[in-house]
């Protein structure tokens, strides 16, 4: 038997199963918790920052996504403060790499780019950093743009989760922070990867895309599919 | 002692420009400069792009004429996956072109100049435009704005979006035509045809006026060069490059236009950042030839189609077999754009052109690619090269403007002389500057304002810099 817990997001009651998360709880029930690197069907790591919500009685901020509900929790998920946060996170991202929309492959179907249209960014205050940020196109059917990578890490999970490939990883610290492909070697001589596509169906932005695409033709599925690989896989048995 | 008269900025072209005449110690006027000083970089902008962005990429070196940059980026390529676009797609390539180039051509002739043509060059500017225009000729005017929004439609219609059209695709074209929007385009074709010929029978009588003008307006002997097909006929997307000489023989027939760059050569100069373009075996500064309507219709045989080929017969009655007026790059631009639009409804007719195979799939096949077409002002070329993952290691792009630099200053010297009287800077000599630039249509942005009107700035110049006379508007 599972335990309920009820616990209020927003002012609004709500309930859930011990061991979901804030993120889980809010979406069954039709509250929109911002987020970039949550993704249903692979576990959460906690990477962009922008689910982040205020729980009442402890002064620091969590992740919606990482966070397990308890009973009687009060959650806000939206405020002014936790607006501005967020709009900061999402400006850090764009100035963080180079984003020209308008030739990106994503240009019109790009979660970073719905995400400053939702928190009505309009302009940035932070200077643009510009770094020289390497293309990796040796792959013959996918490239990946680092100037687009937002490190949402979804690419890295769903090899990792559901194809078990694993050949997506991290390396280096803070601005110098890229995913690599077997170690930094470039994706097409990677012996692990089996072309599958999983990863570029799940990159938010532009980082991650066929080859060939032209600017704003991006092929991401609209319908979810990673439950229904995962539910598959456990059918399975494996 | 030698005095330099300024006029800047005229332009925004890749950045700016401005005009310098320079006089001698008698003020007569010994030289004279088209400079742009600024320089938008898109040549660097593209390396380490993959070249599937790059038709996009281009379509933003200009916002008056994207379309034509992405189909010579397209062409560039398809010819760096080796592919050619299924024949409907091509086809569909065509069309978008020629639209661009009949609204384009459309608000040289109609918004730009007609003003001038109907007010007289020394009219008072503030009337001196399309709202002038409207005024004094509505029918006119009308006739301009109808045929520039049924070319923007076609190119909204076809390319999905009017400014910067994301339809056009290495390989062919995004989407095929339905019949709804062959229809409706072809709906458009008579009141267009209707409207190009009301101008051609306007600007016949109207020319008469300008005998002065015509014979000084960059009215030199030059080579030309534009793009025709099998017959020797004007192709504005394909087909081979010809160059005349001012005399109408040939100096090259069918060049391979992947191979332009045997022929032609870039001459940088200190005082602009657009490059010079020459026909090599001539050298630089003889090799001067002119592109865009003036060069198309005095290369080909025919238009080949059959009104514009009628126009172009008393054209040449008219002018001559080659015509050497910069002057005349106003009439030549209304046959070139009758002819676009005879040849969008050819197209529109065509059996196949309903066709849902328009575009050809293809890796990268090849390290360098090479897209040549004609863009409204001139032969517009792209050349890239790229690594074999498909990423651009250098592009290097020839646009009309210039193509046309060298004819620009020839031209502009030609009208600072007999217009130029002494050290003093007089309206006459600013406005027919302007006027002569305007032939030539290049892009400059400001020549694009919304009343048609060039921010002009003339500074007369001492040796030592000091400003003698000043004229601005
Ligand atoms: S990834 Fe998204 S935000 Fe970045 S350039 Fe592309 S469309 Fe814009
Ligand atoms: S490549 Fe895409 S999926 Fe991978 S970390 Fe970057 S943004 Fe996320
Ligand atoms: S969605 Fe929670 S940290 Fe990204």
């Amino acid at each position: 038997m599972t335990t309920v817990f009820t616990l209020q997001i927003d002012g609004r009651d709500v309930a859930g199963s011990e061991g979901q998360t804030v993120m889980e709880v809010a979406e069954e029930n039709g509250i929109d918790i911002p987020g970039l690197c949550h993704l249903e069907g692979i576990h959460d790591r906690g990477a962009c920052r922008l689910c982040m919500v205020e729980i009442a009685g402890t002064p620091k901020l969590a992740a919606a996504c990482m966070t397990t509900i308890v009973e009687g929790m009060d959650v806000t998920a939206h405020s002014e403060r936790l607006l501005e946060y967020r709009r900061a996170i999402t400006e850090m991202m764009f100035v963080e790499r180079n984003h020209v929309c308008a030739v990106c492959v994503a240009n019109n179907h790009c979660e970073l780019q719905d995400m400053a249209a939702d928190l009505e960014l309009t302009h940035f205050d932070l200077p643009r950093i510009s770094p020289k940020v390497d293309i990796d196109a040796s792959h013959r059917l996918f490239a990946i743009d680092h100037n687009r990578c937002i490190l949402c890490l979804r690419c890295v999970r769903v090899c990792d989760e559901i194809e078990g490939a694993h050949t997506w990883d991290v390396m280096n610290r803070g601005l110098d922070t890229r995913v690599q492909t077997d170690m930094g070697i470039p994706w097409g001589d990677s012996t692990t990867c089996t072309s599958c596509g999983k990863c570029v169906q799940v990159c938010p932005t532009g980082a991650l895309f066929e080859k060939g695409r032209a600017v704003a033709s991006g092929s991401k599925r609209q319908r979810p599919f990673l439950p229904w690989l995962k539910v598959v896989k456990e059918e399975r048995g494996q | 002692m030698r005095r330099t008269i300024v006029i800047d900025p005229v332009t925004r072209i890749e950045g700016h420009s401005k005009i310098t005449i320079q006089l001698d110690d008698r003020g007569e006027v010994v030289d004279a400069h088209f400079h742009v000083t600024q320089f938008r970089g898109f040549e660097r902008i593209t390396q380490g792009r993959p070249v599937h962005e790059m038709p996009a990429l281009m379509a933003r070196i200009c916002g008056i004429c994207p379309v034509s940059h992405l189909i010579a980026s397209a062409k560039a390529v398809d010819d760096i996956l080796a592919v050619e676009p299924p024949p409907t797609g091509a086809d569909l390539r065509r069309i978008i072109n020629l639209a661009q180039i009949v609204q384009s051509n459309a608000l040289s002739f109609f918004h730009l100049s007609a003003p001038d043509l109907l007010f007289g060059f020394d009219a008072d500017p503030a009337k001196r435009n399309i709202i002038g225009l409207a005024r004094e000729n509505p029918q006119l005017a009308r006739d301009g704005i109808g045929l520039r929004k049924w070319g923007q439609l076609i190119i909204e219609w076809l390319g999905g979006k009017r400014i910067h059209p994301t339809g056009i695709v290495p390989g062919g074209v995004a989407e095929p035509l339905t019949a709804d929007v062959r229809d409706r385009i072809l709906a458009g074709v008579p009141e267009a045809i209707a409207a190009v010929e009301r101008a051609i029978a306007w600007y016949k009588t109207d020319m008469l006026r300008w005998e002065e003008e015509a014979s000084t307006f960059g009215n030199f002997r030059s080579a030309f060069m534009g793009l025709v097909d099998r017959d020797g006929n004007v192709d504005h997307y394909d087909g081979w490059l010809r160059v005349i000489d001012a005399d109408g023989k040939y100096l090259a027939d069918r060049i391979d236009p992947h191979n332009f760059n045997d022929y032609i050569g870039e001459a940088v100069e200190p005082w602009s950042y657009l490059k010079s373009t020459y026909w090599k075996p001539m050298g630089y500064p003889d090799g001067i030839y002119r592109v865009g309507p003036l060069a198309r219709v005095n290369v080909a045989e025919r238009m080949g189609t059959p009104r514009a080929d009628e126009e172009l017969e008393r054209f040449r009655w008219r002018v001559g077999r080659v015509a050497g007026s910069s002057f005349h790059y106003h009439y030549a631009r209304l046959i070139d754009t009758l002819h676009c639009i005879e040849k969008i409804e050819l197209l529109l007719r065509g059996p196949d052109i309903l066709s849902t195979h328009v575009r050809s799939r293809a890796e990268v096949n090849r390290n360098e690619g090479i897209g040549v077409s004609e863009a409204p002002r001139g032969t517009l070329m792209h050349h890239y090269k790229v690594d074999d993952d498909g990423i651009v290691l250098w592009a290097n792009l020839v646009i009309a403007t210039g193509h046309n630099n060298m004819a620009m200053n020839r031209a502009v010297l030609q009208v600072a002389r007999h217009y130029v009287k002494g050290d003093q800077l007089v309206e006459p000599m600013l406005n027919r500057v302007e006027a002569v630039i305007r032939c030539y249509d290049p892009c400059l942005s400001c020549s694009t304002h919304a009343l048609g009107e060039m921010a002009l700035q003339i500074q007369l110049l001492a040796p030592d810099g000091a400003v003698l006379d000043e004229l601005a508007r």
